[in-house]
């Protein structure tokens, strides 16, 4: 097994209510050194192998359902077992 | 006119949609988002609610069920589809309307009487207003926020597609105050606030939003 991770971003022009959200809890908590939150999406894809087929497909999967690339950026990447990314 | 409204899993507006639908003076038929045939409407209204629980985004899965290819398919061919709330943003996913809606900046669920100015009374579903007519209905939505980027919008100006536009206030961070859209072709109208709530003097603000629903009787089918 392996696993394709797909990360989604709204884009930087784009408003994330919930990331000013977040960014406005963060210092009554004593957290002060934030300038800006914004939040995003994280898909892990588990598959039996990854190869470049398959990582056409996630790429496909990503932008016809995963993400809304009117609004959303998203990065394909594989995850390695150890944990790391590559 | 037979008017077939789709319930998708999650939807909520169906039976107030089909209510209108009657009261405008045509057939409302009940489509099912498994459907794959359209029954035979002339039209199709995707109702408001939270189809599939509005997982990923609103509409996003919706966008894939098997009735959406029927509908994809007819409105390309210039069938009137209204999409109200939820059904607007299942038209943005379909790429049936240019944008998206995100979550209201303020980040609060809106519920509210709103007024409205109809700026674009050529479509299937408005002509039954005068240009410029302001009207009152129900506004409810968390994520009626609608984007786009600036060439789309300009677009949308330039081509008179805004079909309506908030009045007396922005309830939800919407670009430009828009609050519905039509396609190039016209056919397809994408309106987040609800006028099926307001064609009964009974219940909500009045009965300024029949005029969708008596639209359709006005217009000659080409």
């Amino acid at each position: 097994m392996a696993r394709v991770v797909v990360d989604v971003m709204l884009k930087p022009e784009i408003l994330d209510p919930q990331g000013k959200a977040v960014a406005g809890a963060l210092p009554r908590l004593g957290f002060t050194n934030v300038v800006g939150v914004r939040q995003g999406k994280r898909f892990e894809i588990e598959v039996d192998e990854v190869t470049d087929a398959v990582l056409a497909e996630v790429e496909k999967m990503a932008e016809t359902l995963l993400a809304n690339t009117v609004i959303e950026d998203f990065v394909v990447r594989v995850e390695d077992p150890s944990g790391a990314t590559a | 006119m037979k008017i077939g409204v789709v319930t998708f899993p999650g939807t909520l507006d169906d039976v107030d949609a089909s209510r209108a639908v009657t009261i405008g003076g045509n057939e409302a038929v009940a489509l099912w988002h498994g459907d794959h045939d359209l029954k035979g409407v002339d039209a199709v209204v995707l109702p408001g609610g939270f189809s599939f629980g509005d997982y990923l985004r609103c509409g996003a899965i919706s966008r894939f069920s098997p009735v959406m290819t029927e509908v994809i398919e007819a409105a390309k061919k210039g069938m009137p589809v209204l999409g109200i709330c939820n059904g607007f943003q299942i038209l943005c996913e379909s790429h049936l309307l240019p944008g998206a809606l995100i979550r209201n900046d303020h980040r609060k669920f809106v519920c509210k009487d709103q007024v409205l100015r109809i700026e674009n009374n050529s479509t299937p579903w408005t002509s039954s207003y005068d240009k410029n007519a302001e009207i009152t209905v129900v506004l409810k939505n968390g994520e009626g926020s609608y984007v786009a980027d600036e060439a789309t919008l300009d677009l949308l100006e330039g081509e008179g597609r805004v079909v309506a536009r908030y009045l007396g206030g922005n309830p939800n961070g919407s670009l430009r105050d828009i609050a519905g859209i039509t396609n190039e072709r016209g056919n397809v109208v994408g309106l987040m606030p609800h006028p099926e709530h307001a064609v009964e003097d009974l219940c909500g603000p009045g009965t300024d939003g029949l005029g969708f629903f008596t639209s359709l009787a006005a217009t000659v089918f080409a």
